[in-house]
């Protein structure tokens, strides 16, 4: 499996010398190594101010690394002659849905990256129409994005990207503001944009559950990778989970606590359905 | 309460005027204008109405929503109607009541700048009333692309303008959302004495300026992140394609034009 994105010796820290301040830079990212291979479906967390949006925009090379290197598909982002090349391979989706539509009719708004990218007119307007089926909003794309839910107006901004054809999508948060209905519709999204197309899937939120959906789990504290492993190996850990500050799904923590009352239940349980056999099994 | 404002008046519908080509549209309004102040006589102005109730007819538009664009402007009208009346001093003398004075000069231009002004009201009405504000702005942009060559910023003005309307409704919500959540700490917004009311607005501006700073930020990242570089090399998805109608409409509006070029100049 050929690496997409690979990230090594990453520091990165917030210049306050320029503010006049004098305070001392304070270092947000403190040495990460991390390689995601092409294909994969991998899930960031971390507590606030663990440095994973700082993460993230890095790989778009919004941020710049302030030791080390950051490498897109084989482009360093450090280097700006192919810097439009880079974000067209791997696009990013932001956390508040509103601040990224940029325009106010639905398919315009999905064609605004291939616009910018000078796609002739027939290309885009097969690829804007392919996108929006995607995602499943094209019998809305007349329409205003202010007449949209949360949940759609994120798949627009979803569909915006997948126009772009990346091989990496990067979502910093994409539920964060949604209710359950839009957190649903847009993670089922995401997983048909990794299972059919292929696209790599790096998804940064702090949802347990949506983390136990993923292939992989990269768990960040205080700068730097502290766990790297499938969700059902890093949630086996609830201790070790719980000292970072983060929480396991539900269905772990319950099956934790029956193993502290003296249950003999498997450790590494980690959605509802294998939780509900288990108990099944001990107490049906 | 804040969900009524709508910008432009757009009445969506499927008319020939609707679907005119915006270009076509904005040309056609200029003529319109220059039409209307190219005479001096009420021919010409006869044409202009002609012009104008054809359009209105043909857009399908109730000519209420045209008196309706008119109202607001009422008072500047019966102002400048009232001073011409009594300020134009020519021809015979039709009342006299100490210093003011109407003559039947002074009548004349009074009655035709009202109609005069009341016809380019309606007529540019119909210009936002059948084309949405975006497609406005985008043919606008297209109007003006001569001008880059001059390093005018054509393409920066009309993406800023097609941004500020799309935020427009997302700002209005917050707005509403921001003074209920005032009003809840107990500000006082639609009660006390003007100047009271004055002061406590601030408590809404602010709150409002700062969110709009932080989703600017945001936007600029995310427009970045899909390669936004300014103007140079873009395509658009939205194509506009003049056809046949483009071309009939415009060449009744400069048989229009020479009509009243005509009538000035015999009624001279």
């Amino acid at each position: 499996m050929e690496n997409i994105i690979e990230i090594k010796d990453l520091h990165f820290s917030y210049n306050n010398a320029e503010d006049g301040s004098g305070e001392k830079p304070q270092e947000v990212l403190r040495g990460i190594d991390l390689t995601i291979g092409e294909g994969e479906f991998v899930a960031v967390l971390g507590h606030n101010g663990s440095g994973k949006s700082t993460l993230a925009k890095h790989i778009n090379a919004i941020l710049l690394p302030t030791q080390g290197s950051v490498t897109v598909g084989g482009i360093d982002t450090t280097d700006e002659e192919r810097i439009f090349e880079l974000r067209q391979c791997a696009g990013m989706v932001f956390q508040n849905p509103d601040n990224q539509i940029v325009s106010s009719i639905v398919e315009e708004d999905v064609a605004f990256g291939l616009e910018n990218m000078g796609v002739p007119y027939e290309e885009m307007r097969k690829r804007v129409d392919d996108s929006l089926r995607a995602v499943g909003m094209y019998d809305y794309r007349l329409h205003s994005p202010s007449q949209l839910s949360g949940g759609q107006k994120q798949r627009v901004a979803i569909a915006g990207i997948i126009a772009m054809q990346p091989r990496c999508i990067i979502l910093d948060e994409p539920t964060a503001m949604l209710d359950p209905q839009g957190r649903r519709e847009v993670m089922a999204t995401i997983k048909q944009m990794n299972r059919e197309k292929g696209i790599t899937i790096v998804l940064i939120t702090h949802y347990m559950d949506e983390a136990a959906q993923c292939e992989r789990v990269v768990v960040m504290d205080k700068g730097l990778v502290v766990m790297d492993d499938t969700p059902r190996a890093v949630f086996a850990r609830v201790d070790r989970v719980k000292e970072i500050g983060l929480d396991v799904p539900q269905a772990t923590e319950l099956c934790w606590e029956l193993r502290r009352a003296g249950v003999d239940i498997p450790g590494d349980i980690i959605t509802e359905e294998e939780c509900a056999e288990a108990l099944e099994k001990i107490f049906g | 309460m804040l969900r009524d404002i709508t910008i432009g008046q757009f009445f969506p519908g499927d008319s020939i005027i609707h679907r005119l080509d915006p270009r076509f549209k904005i040309i056609i309004t200029i003529i319109y204008i220059v039409m209307l102040f190219i005479g001096r006589s009420f021919w010409c102005l006869l044409v202009g109405a002609v012009f104008t109730v054809m359009a209105i007819l043909l857009s399908k538009i109730p000519f209420k929503m045209f008196l309706k664009s008119v109202k607001p402007l009422l008072p500047f009208l019966l102002i400048t109607a009232l001073l011409n009346l009594f300020l134009v001093d020519s021809g015979e003398t039709l009342f006299q009541w100490r210093f003011l004075k109407i003559t039947e000069g002074g009548l004349n231009i009074s009655v035709f700048m009202m109609v005069r002004i009341v016809m380019l009201i309606m007529g540019s009405s119909l210009l936002t009333y059948t084309t949405s504000p975006i497609t406005l702005t985008d043919a606008i942009e297209r109007l003006l692309s001569p001008l880059k060559k001059l390093r005018f910023p054509v393409h920066e003005l009309a993406m800023m303008m097609s941004i500020a309307l799309r935020f427009i409704p997302t700002l209005i919500e917050e707005t509403d959302k921001i003074m209920s959540a005032q009003k809840a700490r107990g500000a006082e917004i639609d009660t006390g004495s003007f100047m009271n009311r004055a002061r406590n607005m601030i408590a809404i501006l602010i709150p409002l300026f700062i969110s709009s700073f932080r989703r600017a930020d945001e936007l600029a990242t995310a427009m970045e992140c899909r390669c936004y570089n300014g103007g140079e090399g873009r395509t658009r998805l939205r194509q506009m394609h003049s056809a046949a109608r483009d071309y009939i409409a415009l060449a009744v509006t400069l048989l229009f034009l020479a009509a009243a070029i005509v009538i000035s100049i015999l009624t001279k």
